[in-house]
């Protein structure tokens, strides 16, 4: 499957291999993360900002990547489609997108799949869209990138894009420059330009979190159509467990550049196994009665460079014994997964049959 | 005492003068190029009782962090009054009252990257000669123990602190002014869920301990749930509802609360995922050319006539709460 690599630990490896046979069954997933690395050099030492993360994502799926910030979410997102660029480099690892690797790919070869096979969307859409360039215009440079489109057909396919997204008056909206735009707008036209090609799979790096609530569930809403209708999967990078909880259907929540833990939305949630996850749920208001105090995870997360050994989270962990001080092993529940030494909410499970 | 903090019918209003050349080009074509303005804040008029905490909850563009500005002295308002503790807030352009301080949004923003964090908290105090030099530093330490800070960041640098620590710095420096009540504009919005918890217990403790009233902006409906006695809604720089947090959250009567409340994603109790969230359609009209009527009906399902035409006032429905819509919602049948 993939190549070993001697800097990861034994136990890990082989179950993130484990795991790839026994999720995946006969069908093949789309997307294939194996023991991905990217590192960073800094002025104080190499930040691991993703370290081993394994994971699939299947075809018309969507997959929810939760974590707080410098929890390597984004720069996972970005190793998928090799956009690390110095001081940042990919070390190790397998990304596999319709079984071909696209670590190591040259430059070229990606150019030939981003946009086609695979494509992203951004933060912030201000500086997604080029400002000097019309929104048609910007979608013809898409368009042509990947094949030689007629005129009338660019423009035919342009306002279908724009109208699936919700942009009311798209002949209009074609001529508009950027800054013409609102916020949600221009993100819809983003979203528009990473659809034109019919990609296999789309990552959305936290699409909507510069949005108004009203705003973003208008996104959040069209999402789900486009993706049920184009039958893209779907990657989509947030902090916020309730906004992602509305679109995807499994979960990975990772911290310090792990993956910590994986499973059907609704389970991870209502379930937690590991106490960092268990945190997050918590420490959101809504969990709590009004005016009383909120759950609150101790501390702040740990710089890169400085990671406790073991399990990175032990330091703020209630449950943390002698034995987190050494990493704890994946373990694998289909469709569950954890690394935790003390795993929460087991014998609940086990008694309500989740 | 009630009435704390009171605006009466406070507006803003933000004037551009188009630049000269399109003055000029206008001028010889015969025509005036007339100034924009941006009505930011229209007819507001708000009340915090002392202790009191109101959560003030709109979308960007409503005017919020505008009013909020008004309310703590850093802008003044082009019409009404703002007052804190009987007092006037602004007494001509300079002199401004100390009752009321701000927490803003950012503290990579908020704080002087070259000034060592002792001097950010004590530059207030000393200026209004709350504090003499010689107290200074027993001074700034008081205020960093408040906020969950150890001494020893009076010497560093806000470089040196993660965000959430930033953010206790920057409620350290309003505290330190001693005021009676504080204006958070968007505190917890740019820190992650763990450090947003840490913070928001410490707000909660603050106001505990030292009787603060606050107006707390957000446009995070959880939070200003869960920090809030009182709740008003802004739409398009008007107040669309108000009233007892619980009451707004389980009953609203605006549609665009209603609304507002559907279009949010959230947790169930249990920690299931709610999936079913319905958006508003369309989008804030423009502040500089708000529609006519309720600012709302575009988007509104329940628009009639008069609502594009009439402008609705805020009116008392049911015990405390107030609402500007020609025809409110009944009570909650089909509340979450």
């Amino acid at each position: 499957m993939s190549k070993p690599k001697n800097s990861l630990p034994k136990g890990e490896m082989q179950s993130s291999v484990d795991k790839g046979i026994s999720t995946t069954g006969a069908l093949a997933p789309l997307l294939q993360v194996r023991d991905l690395a990217t590192e960073f050099a800094t002025r104080s030492g190499v930040a691991r900002a993703v370290d081993g993360v394994s994971f699939d994502v299947f075809a018309g799926e969507i997959v929810g990547l939760v974590g707080e910030s410098g929890s390597g979410k984004s720069v996972t997102g970005y190793s998928i489609l090799g956009l690390i660029d110095l001081p940042g480099r990919i070390t190790g690892g397998s990304v596999r997108l319709e079984g071909q690797e696209l670590v190591g790919m040259s430059r070229k070869q990606l150019r030939t799949l981003r946009g086609r096979r695979i494509a992203m969307v951004f933060q912030d859409p201000m500086s997604t869209l080029n400002p000097v360039l019309t929104v048609f215009a910007q979608m013809q440079l898409a368009m042509r990138a990947h094949g030689q489109p007629d005129a009338a057909q660019m423009r035919a396919r342009a306002l279908q894009a724009l109208g699936k997204v919700g942009i009311p008056d798209p002949e209009r909206r074609l001529e508009a420059f950027p800054h013409e735009l609102s916020g949600g707008m221009r993100q819809r036209v983003a979203i528009a330009i990473a659809f034109l090609n019919q990609p296999a799979l789309v990552i959305c790096d936290e699409p909507t979190t510069a949005l108004d609530v009203s705003i973003q569930a208008q996104i959040l809403v069209e999402m789900k159509t486009l993706v049920r209708e184009a039958g893209v999967s779907l990657v989509w990078i947030s902090h916020d467990l309730a906004t992602v909880s509305v679109l995807a259907s499994r979960l990975l929540v990772m911290y310090a550049g792990r993956l910590i833990e994986e499973g059907p939305t609704a389970e991870v949630l209502r379930r937690p196994r590991h106490p960092y996850t268990q945190g997050l749920i918590d420490s959101l208001p809504s969990r709590a009665a009004p005016g009383r105090d909120l759950v609150q995870i101790p501390g702040s997360t740990p710089a890169l460079t400085s990671l406790p050994s073991g399990c990175a989270f032990r330091e703020r962990c209630a449950h943390a014994t002698a034995i987190c001080s050494t990493a704890p092993a994946q373990t694998i529940d289909s469709p569950r997964t954890w690394s935790c030494h003390h795993p929460l909410n087991i014998h609940v499970a086990a008694e309500s049959g989740l | 005492m009630s009435h704390f903090i009171q605006l009466d019918d406070i507006t803003r209003r933000f004037t551009s003068v188009p630049p000269l050349a399109e003055r000029l080009a206008k001028r010889l074509t015969g025509s005036i190029a007339s100034p924009t303005v941006v009505h930011a804040v229209e007819g507001v008029s708000l009340s915090v009782n002392r202790g009191e905490t109101l959560g003030l909850v709109g979308e960007s563009g409503c005017g919020k962090s505008t009013l909020g500005r008004v309310a703590a002295g850093i802008l003044g308002p082009t019409l009404g009054h703002a007052a804190v503790g009987g007092e006037p807030v602004m007494v001509g352009k300079r002199k401004v009252t100390t009752r009321i301080q701000m927490v803003f949004q950012d503290p990579y923003a908020s704080l002087n990257p070259r000034m060592r964090v002792g001097e950010t908290i004590s530059e207030g105090p000393l200026a209004h000669g709350l504090i003499t030099r010689a107290q200074a530093d027993s001074d700034v330490t008081r205020w960093l123990t408040a906020v969950g800070l150890d001494a020893a960041a009076a010497q560093r640098f806000p470089h040196q602190f993660s965000g959430g620590q930033r953010q206790r710095v920057a409620i350290a420096r309003a505290l330190a002014m001693r005021p009676d009540a504080l204006v958070c504009d968007e505190p917890v919005a740019s820190l992650d869920v763990s450090i947003q918890a840490q913070i928001i217990n410490l707000f909660l403790q603050l106001r505990r301990d030292l009787n603060l009233t606050m107006l707390f902006i957000s446009h995070d409906l959880s939070v200003v749930r869960h920090v809030s006695d009182r709740v008003a809604i802004m739409y398009l720089g008007r107040i669309v509802e108000t009233g007892p947090t619980e009451q707004i959250f389980t009953a609203p009567r605006h549609p665009y609360t209603r609304a507002l409340l559907d279009s949010a994603p959230r947790l169930a109790a249990d920690g299931a995922p709610v999936q079913d969230i319905r958006p508003i359609h369309g989008e804030l009209p423009s502040p500089i050319n708000p529609p006519p009527g309720c600012a709302f009906h575009q988007r509104c399902a329940f628009a009639q006539d008069q609502c594009k035409k009439e402008l609705p006032l805020l009116r008392p429905l049911g015990e405390a709460q107030q609402a500007a819509c020609h025809f409110p919602l009944e009570t909650p049948d089909h509340a979450t």
